[in-house]
């Protein structure tokens, strides 16, 4: 680690995570976000989500994601967005569309809104409500999606795949097509916070997911020029891991609800990071000197067989947080990647977990759970 | 490969993609859903005139102008990098 030295002239990020709120209606077994939610009482307000705008413009942030939790559950998100976008920002909403009339639509159109993200959970009805736990959840994306494409916005349709729609991914994609999408996320379920709790229930067969794969080249080839596809690769099953964040604290960064800076939005995950706020600091100071970021930034950090492997500049080692869930340890090769000592481990689990016949989902803040109910660590510098 | 896509024949920048004058970098960007992607000299000039209002024809004559050459050369790169920004849906 480099905590020593303070890294000179990192270069900017490109794209900020701005999660305004944790609070969401759905349910999703999926939910990457931490076990332990952060409260409404401690959301950064408008104002403060305004200069962390701005901040993020003149540091070299070209792009903001408004994310959550739902963003629509917060009452100000028109100002947030017009926040956003008088920074000079392309602004994202990322949604499940529970929450947003048309009117408030047209007032995020007004604010300048370059685009938006709605998330299905499945094809019908009765499954994609099932999974998201929010009973006319889907036909309510289905009418929010009409709207967007109505006034003129950019859309893209976010799908997460896992065992119970990974037989449905052509009929999503043509589900995104017919709602007028310009773009879709054919995101295979990372296994991070509430999801690794439901991983079992989620986890597709080997099977299903190299026939997805396949699937996958024929879709490109129907929709080219047409829809922009874009995937998260189920990694468990993998043989290299992803280059995660395009790099720990090189592209990107995310601002939690009450204002911590992360590399990536479940990097709480990993015990002994210290992480900075928007209440303390600069964005600029905190993407430069923060010791989460510093932690595993670059190369230094690396050890074998990472440090000297010819891909480690194209892969930055994997996931921390994947390595930190599986392996115990933050600092290891992300165990996807087939020269990781420990690469047998996810596809163990996987295999595994697949195997066991499907059971209930734990649905995000449907039962009571210990973990949630604990207060949040604190961190030494809060 | 997969057959050409049709270009528009006044191409304007698809729905949630614009041109960015990025200060930190000193470039023109093109921005879009998840997409950053850098442009040069000619390519931005090429992007600014994608407005919804100019012909291709238009585009490769002004091209042609500005840089002082052949129009045919100027058309090959005009139609080579729209047919790009078209298959990649930055066009509409």
């Amino acid at each position: 680690m480099s905590m020593a030295n303070p890294v000179q002239d990192v270069p900017a990020p490109l794209g900020l995570l701005a999660e305004l709120t944790h609070r969401c209606p759905l349910g999703c077994p999926y939910c990457s976000n931490p076990l332990a939610l952060d409260d409404r009482a401690d959301e950064l307000d408008a104002a403060t989500w305004s200069r962390v705008f701005r901040e993020a413009a003149a540091m070299g942030v070209l792009q903001v994601h408004l994310s959550g939790g739902e963003p629509a559950a917060r009452r100000d998100l028109v100002e947030i967005a017009a926040a956003a976008r008088d920074a000079g920002l392309y602004t994202n909403l990322i949604t499940s569309a529970i929450g947003l009339n048309s009117a408030r639509l047209a007032g995020l159109k007004s604010a300048g809104l370059d685009h938006v993200q709605l998330s299905l959970q499945d094809v019908d009805a009765g499954t994609a409500d099932h999974i998201a736990g929010y009973a006319g959840a889907h036909g309510r994306k289905l009418a929010f999606a009409r709207s967007v494409t109505e006034l003129g916005l950019a859309l893209t349709i976010n799908a997460v795949i896992h065992r119970a729609n990974i037989g449905r991914v052509a009929a999503l994609v043509e589900l995104a097509d017919q709602l007028g999408a310009g773009r879709v996320e054919i995101a295979h379920a990372q296994y991070y916070g509430w999801a690794l709790r439901n991983r079992h229930t989620l986890m597709p067969t080997r099977a299903q997911v190299e026939h997805a794969m396949q699937e996958m080249d024929d879709i490109r080839q129907r929709y080219q020029g047409r829809l922009a596809i874009d995937m998260v690769v189920p990694d468990y099953y993998a043989r290299r891991p992803k280059a995660c964040m395009g790099g720990w604290g090189r592209r990107s960064l995310n601002v939690t609800p009450p204002g911590r800076v992360l590399p990536c939005h479940a990097a709480e995950t990993i015990p002994g990071l210290e992480f900075w706020s928007v209440l303390d600091r600069s964005l600029a100071q905190i993407w430069q000197e923060s010791p989460a970021f510093q932690a595993f930034r670059g190369t230094d950090w690396m050890r074998e067989p990472c440090r000297t492997c010819e891909m480690r500049d194209i892969d930055y080692g994997g996931c921390r947080c994947q390595a930190m869930a599986l392996v115990g340890d933050a600092a290891a090769t992300d165990p996807a990647c087939e020269l990781s000592p420990s690469h047998a481990l996810p596809r163990g689990v996987a295999e595994r977990e697949s195997a066991i016949p499907m059971g209930d989902y734990t649905y995000r803040g449907r039962v009571p759970d210990n973990t949630a109910t604990q207060p949040r660590q604190r961190k030494a510098t809060q | 490969m997969p057959e050409a896509i049709p270009l528009p024949e006044r191409p304007r920048l698809a729905p949630g993609v614009r041109l960015h004058f990025d200060k930190t970098r000193n470039a023109w960007v093109l921005l879009g859903p998840e997409r950053v992607i850098e442009t040069e000299g000619p390519a931005s000039e090429i992007l600014r005139r994608c407005d919804g209002t100019r012909t291709i024809e238009q585009i490769v004559d002004e091209l042609a102008v500005l840089y002082t050459a052949e129009r045919t050369e100027i058309a090959g790169d005009v139609n080579d990098m729209l047919a790009e920004l078209a298959a990649k849906r930055l066009l509409s």
